[in-house]
């Protein structure tokens, strides 16, 4: 039973609480699972009269069976201390080390005496790293958080709390697909940026980028969200020097070619963020030839003014690779044709196929601005589709013998039976 | 002596000479029925040449089977021509077997003294069948695969035994290589023998008991089997030949994807066009039947069916007296519709 004199305190505590979040940090914290009693193995007194005492006060209780936590046989005392095993207000004596909610400040250390200390998180979790709360405090988030700034994010602004779902769970707001919405969650909320003075489009334009399509539209995971780049729990913008790197954690291979460039000496130079001065940030969208070149919406334009030597290398390297294109362009259509005809061309699709991969080699190597490089490259791509379109053609070549043949051996098979009916006339006639 | 006495004299071959100049057939207005198992004649011949050939370079593993063919078809001389012959002169044979087993329901050319060729002729079509099922499976390519594998899967909803045949038939539970190899061996040696002793038998009764004469059909006269009929025969057999080679030549069969078991089934698996009636209508069977599994009453009926047609020769009385009831061409006729439609929806339905 609940005693009313202690649900009443519970209650004015928790609104004291409650109101004290609400000017502190008034991060739009994400929705929890679905509600439900918790299972009698997570209950305990904690549940029992939480789930009585209704509204905001009961949603912990409610969503414990959900809890990342929970799994771990953690309930709310784990977190909040107190001993569940007494019953109303007893339950949060401070000898019994109740320590209540937390102020939004006291968020990452209050996380971080469990998250931070290795010895403990083994006995539950031994592959969980335990830096986070060190590289939060290195982060936009914690170092703003540290001179009183309340509006930055904290764990629970990004976690989610009561629930706090497990990450690779697909409903939790930090599962990789889900990442970039909770991000945007504050960073595309035009007021509450503004007095940082930082953009609000990056979600809009991450969204119709390639990593953006990738991730949010066909699901592959292994497209970048967000923290891939800008880090999770040590969140802060790439600067200038470490862009390269950050991109070359998944383009590696680019990466090498780049610094081999002219390129980058400039940039260096210059002081420009390598990668994004021609890919862009978080608008970066499926790299085209075009980009390379003189036309419209080439990336080259930028700097090198038409007649320049820059621009007439550029113009080299994307002739190579429009000639490797136009030799399997041609291939194709000879393999398409012969195989559409009923004609094994599997062995020249192979070439075809080797072709292919030396123009998406060729592509990367323009990276070094080195036409030459590009040259032998893609040469070599000449060579596999020449020898695709070879096959294809000798394919339909087959096939005219094919059905030159067929009309010799119609044309037999029609004379024979033909000397046949003939000879069955004869035979007619003979016998009268 | 000259070479013919001499041969004469040892196989004695002007016995046969007497008997074919003697044998005559009948000539009326459905006399052209009586090519439908010559033409069969002839797609079996075809068949054992072009499988023989292509014997010489088939290997029947999971491994190297879909390449071993697509060597066939790629590298080896008239390869492509053999092995397209081969699966379209296969596809032939079971037209002519079904057109030849109608021919000879609808002439109640089962009825007494032929009821041995009758039953001879249905087993001949099961040979026959069995021959394409397990042929299909031969390339190991994707289609063959999951086709064999939902046609297997039938053969386990037969009653009591299906898990058994099953089994007996994959070779395991699963299509493995097992299941190839089995297929091999009943298609190359099992099946030929059987089709050899059965088809001698079956040639053998035809010519102790000459043609059937259609019931109730006025016989307009008589020609003799050699060499006018003979020689018609052949010019069918010709024309056909021309024909195959046609389409062998401007459609040769696909050989497709090699098959991958971890694959999921693709989409648009269907049995070929002979097996396409039962597998609809098992389709369109409910889950339960009187409280039994649908598709397991199903087999059972189509399995009845079997047992009725091998005993149409016992079950009409009607011909064995020489008359010809309309209660059986109308269960012919419904028959025949059932697969027709079964068919047709097959197709209609994209199965």
């Amino acid at each position: 039973m609940i005693r009313p004199r202690a649900a009443l305190l519970v209650l004015l505590v928790a609104v004291a609480a409650g109101a004290l979040t609400l000017t502190a940090g008034p991060i739009p914290l994400p929705v929890g699972g679905r509600v439900r009693a918790a299972p009698a193995s997570a209950r305990d007194s904690c549940t029992n009269c939480h789930d009585g005492l209704g509204g905001r006060l009961a949603v912990p209780a409610e969503n414990i069976p959900y809890d990342a936590h929970t799994r771990s046989e953690l309930r709310c005392a784990g977190c909040h201390g107190g001993d569940p095993t007494r019953v109303g207000m007893d339950a949060h004596d401070p000898a019994a080390g109740f320590r209540g909610k937390p102020r939004y400040e006291q968020i990452p250390q209050f996380c971080g005496r469990c998250h931070g200390d290795p010895a403990f998180m083994r006995r539950f979790n031994p592959s969980l790293p335990t830096d986070q709360l060190a590289r939060y405090l290195t982060s936009q988030h914690g170092q703003r958080l540290a001179k009183g700034d309340l509006r930055v994010a904290v764990c629970i602004s990004c976690h989610g709390v009561h629930p706090v779902r497990p990450v690779n769970e697909g409903t939790s707001p930090v599962f990789s697909t889900n990442v970039p919405a909770t991000c945007a969650r504050c960073h595309s909320d035009t007021a509450r940026m503004k007095p940082y003075g930082i953009p609000t489009t990056q979600f809009a334009e991450y969204r119709e980028s390639v990593h953006g399509q990738g991730l949010l539209r066909r699901g592959n995971r292994q497209a970048p969200a967000c923290n891939d780049c800008h880090g999770n729990h040590g969140a802060a913008p790439p600067g200038v020097a470490s862009v390269a790197n950050v991109c070359a954690q998944c383009h590696s291979a680019t990466r090498d070619l780049f610094v081999r460039s002219p390129h980058k000496r400039a940039f260096d130079t210059l002081g420009m963020a390598e990668c994004t001065v021609c890919h862009g940030t978080h608008n970066i969208a499926f790299p085209t030839d075009v980009m390379l070149g003189q036309e419209k919406g080439s990336a080259c334009l930028q700097c090198h003014p038409a007649g320049t030597a820059g621009l007439n290398a550029a113009v080299g390297m994307r002739g190579s690779l429009e000639e490797v294109k136009g030799a399997i362009t041609q291939a194709e259509g000879v393999l398409k044709r012969a195989s559409s005809a009923g004609m094994d061309v599997t062995d020249a699709r192979l070439d075809l196929d080797e072709a292919t991969s030396q123009l998406i080699r060729a592509r990367a190597v323009t990276h070094t601005a080195n036409p030459p490089e590009v040259q032998k490259v893609t040469a070599v791509g000449i060579t596999a589709a020449g020898r695709a379109r070879a096959a294809g053609e000798a394919a339909l070549a087959e096939l005219v013998f094919r059905r030159r043949g067929l009309g010799v051996s119609v044309a037999v098979i029609a004379f024979v039976a033909v000397l046949l009916w003939l000879k069955l006339r004869e035979l007619k006639r003979t016998s009268g | 002596m000259g070479v013919r006495d001499w041969l004469n004299e040892r196989l004695r071959y002007e016995a046969a000479e007497t008997f074919l100049e003697k044998k005559e057939v009948p000539v009326h207005r459905y006399a052209v029925s009586y090519y439908t198992g010559g033409i069969t004649l002839f797609f079996f011949l075809i068949q054992v040449f072009t499988g023989l050939l292509l014997l010489m370079y088939y290997r029947p593993t999971s491994d190297a089977a879909f390449e071993s063919v697509r060597l066939i078809i790629s590298k080896v001389r008239f390869g492509w021509l053999i092995r397209s012959v081969h699966v379209w002169s296969g596809n032939g044979m079971v037209a002519a077997v079904i057109l030849h087993l109608l021919a000879t329901f609808f002439g109640r050319a089962y009825r007494k003294p032929r009821e041995l060729t009758w039953i001879s002729g249905v087993a001949l079509l099961a040979i026959t069948l069995a021959f394409a099922f397990t042929g299909y499976l031969l390339p190991w390519n994707t289609l063959a695969y999951f086709a064999t594998q939902v046609g297997t899967e039938i053969a386990g909803d037969v009653p009591l035994v299906g898990k058994a045949l099953l089994v007996l038939l994959r070779g395991g539970e699963d299509i493995t290589e097992a299941t190839l190899s089995r297929f091999f061996g009943i298609h190359v040696a099992i099946l030929p023998a059987l089709i050899t002793l059965l088809l001698g038998l079956h040639l053998l009764l035809v010519q102790i008991h000459g043609m059937s004469r259609p019931i109730s059909v006025r016989v307009t006269g008589s020609e003799r089997f050699f060499p006018e009929f003979m020689l018609r025969d052949f010019i069918v057999w010709v024309a056909l030949l021309g024909g195959l080679a046609v389409i062998a030549t401007l459609v040769p069969w696909p050989l497709g994807e090699k098959a991958d078991p971890l694959a999921p089934a693709p989409a648009g698996l269907r049995p070929e066009w002979y097996f396409l009636f039962m597998f609809q209508a098992l389709r369109m069977l409910p889950a339960r039947i009187l409280g039994l599994e649908g598709e397991m009453v199903g087999v059972t009926l189509f399995a009845i069916a079997g047992v009725v047609l091998l005993l149409v020769p016992f079950l009409d009385r009607w011909a064995a007296r020489e008359r010809s009831h309309p209660l059986v061409s109308i269960l012919g006729v419904v028959a025949l519709a059932f697969a027709v439609v079964m068919t047709a929806l097959a197709f209609l339905t994209g199965l």
